[in-house]
């Protein structure tokens, strides 16, 4: 029997956002109290990594389109911020709605042409236009090439410094993060958000009923390139230093194994996959160097007896109560 | 006599070197409902796919509702009121039943470029999703998810889908394929009750059904019209007998 919505699903939809929430706010006090200053540099890179899994989940998860090239769009939200940064422009109200825009466009242009194809075609030719990208940045030999561009601060908003400080900025990523999930979810849940679940459900019948779905990805597909180039222009700032590995397809790779772990389709899925994904990046690379050997078994565990990924898991231990 | 609201001229659609529609010219009258019968691989899904859009003609013209409409994809003419059901159950089976209708209606309610306000919430998409449902006789699955419906539960879905977009002309391309008697009953009850109030090309292998319903009759035969005319004159015309008829039996 079928439960659309029933009262257990409905608490998880709100309780683990809800938790993770309070859990991510109180991190830059307890690593304080702990003096784990660290840590609070490690939780921002994972919620910046968060906000571009996200931003993922949204055209993979609930549309079905296999993106291969999603880090291009990171990359080109944080090149707008680190070449602005080389010109001397550091006010993020300038350069933030750059590196969204640049991205976006970025994915309305190259999603004109991918979204003509489907399957693994449009794997391959979203993995080809990320490639072009990374290319294109390790060729800007005026903006460090190779070896990347190094950034000599981070962005300003009218000459004031809130991103300086390692907590103030721990808070701006997290006002973004959660921003970008509320409005994530809002989407999803609207008439195009249905739409766009319609397609990946049937194509034949979306289009039976009057829906060009041509439109409506290629709309998606931007929307998610600005939420991962929003991700990028704060990536740029965490790391000050922008490098074309932020746009490699390893990276892009990685950002599908974070929607694939979390659980595609839930947002806060690609949350507690990001989350996931860098923790245990994070705890075995220092353990050993080789920890792809054990990260790649816990990957295939995870998508074959738990194939809604984490998120699944929360949901049947707690959805029973 | 009206203008006719469908008019096919000079139709052609070939598969290498199979002709599957042979110069077909047709008309479906306003308000009718236009039976197409014919023995397998007469082309009779093949022509229903050109006219919906999903396949486009080698040659011909498809003229609905007084325009043109042979350049236009599927999406384009169900805008326009062409709607139409599928041999093989074409559904959102991760979707509720009731949202399966009301996407459907959230097709012709304005755009759906909005991104932020509930679809879920809104009461006009739902009534008149329930109302559709309601007149197949699905309102009490509309919670349900569409992929756990019974064969013939899903038929009948889809025939709701096409009901709530109030289409002028209606592609029924075997709605009772696989159904029970009861159910297949019910759906000619459903479609009797239709009569006049849209227009409806039905394709069909039910001859009960087909003679209960048509107004008009067309036999297609290796993707030609070979007879039409009203279900008594088809009933007796030798050629059809012998071409078609005969090999079920002659009802």
């Amino acid at each position: 029997m079928s439960r659309p919505t029933t009262a257990a699903s409905t608490g998880v939809r709100w309780s683990v956002p809800l938790v993770l929430l309070v859990l991510l706010a109180a991190v830059p006090a307890v690593a304080n109290a702990a003096d784990m200053g660290f840590a609070i540099s490690l939780v921002t890179r994972v919620m910046i990594y968060a906000i571009a899994a996200l931003s993922l989940d949204l055209i993979l998860g609930y549309g079905a389109m296999v993106s291969f090239g999603h880090a291009a769009f990171l990359g080109i939200g944080a090149y707008a911020v680190g070449i602005a940064s080389a010109h001397d422009e550091w006010n993020a109200v300038v350069t933030f709605p750059i590196a969204i825009v640049a991205a976006g466009a970025f994915a309305l242009l190259t999603g004109a042409i991918s979204l003509r194809t489907r399957g693994v075609y449009f794997i391959m030719i979203t993995l080809a236009f990320g490639q072009m990208a990374y290319f294109t940045a390790s060729s800007l030999s005026d903006y460090g090439g190779d070896d990347g561009l190094t950034m000599w601060g981070r962005s300003e908003v009218f000459g004031a410094t809130p991103f300086e400080d390692d907590t103030a900025f721990y808070y701006v990523v997290l006002a973004c993060l959660a921003g970008c999930f509320l409005f994530a979810r809002a989407v999803v849940g609207s008439r195009f958000g249905r739409v766009i679940a319609g397609v990946r459900e049937n194509r034949l019948r979306m289009q039976a009923v009057g829906f060009n779905p041509y439109a409506y990805q290629l709309v998606a597909y931007a929307i998610a390139g600005m939420m991962a180039g929003l991700a990028g222009a704060l990536l740029a700032n965490h790391a000050e230093f922008v490098s074309p590995s932020y746009m490699s397809w390893q990276r892009s790779g990685e950002l599908i194994i974070m929607v694939v772990l979390g659980g595609m389709g839930t947002l806060h899925g690609a949350v507690l996959g990001a989350i996931a994904y860098l923790t245990l990046e994070e705890v075995l690379s220092h353990w050993t160097e080789h920890w792809r050997v054990i990260f790649g078994p816990l990957l295939i565990l995870v998508v074959l007896y738990a194939r809604g990924g984490l998120g699944s898991l929360l949901r049947r231990s707690g959805g029973d109560g | 006599m009206a203008e006719p609201i469908l008019v096919l001229e000079d139709l052609r659609k070939a598969y290498g070197a199979l002709t599957v529609t042979d110069n077909l010219s047709m008309t479906v009258q306003a308000g009718s409902i236009h039976a197409l019968i014919g023995p397998n691989g007469a082309g009779k899904t093949t022509l229903i796919g050109q006219v919906s859009g999903q396949l486009a003609p080698d040659a011909g013209r498809i003229r609905f509702d007084g325009h043109d409409v042979t350049g236009l994809p599927m999406y384009a003419r169900c805008r326009r009121g062409l709607a139409r059901s599928f041999q093989i159950t074409t559904i959102l089976p991760g979707f509720t039943v009731l949202e399966n209708v009301a996407v459907a209606a959230q097709a012709h309610d304005g755009h759906s470029f909005r991104f932020l306000r509930p679809a879920a919430a809104e009461a006009r998409l739902n009534e008149a999703a329930m109302t559709a449902l309601a007149t197949v006789g699905l309102a009490d699955r509309a919670a349900l998810r569409a992929g756990s419906l019974s064969h013939g539960e899903k038929r009948q879905l889809e025939i709701a889908i096409a009901l709530v977009m109030k289409p002028k002309l209606l592609l029924l391309d075997e709605p009772m394929a696989g159904t029970g008697h009861e159910e297949s009953e019910r759906l000619v009850a459903t479609l009797e009750a239709l009569r006049g109030s849209l227009t409806i090309l039905l394709v069909e292998h039910d001859m009960d059904a087909v003679f209960a319903l048509a107004d008009r009759i067309s036999v297609l035969v290796y993707g030609r019209v070979i007879a039409e005319g009203p279900p008594d004159e088809i009933r007796a015309d030798p050629e059809v007998r012998s071409a078609y008829l005969g090999e079920e039996g002659a009802p």
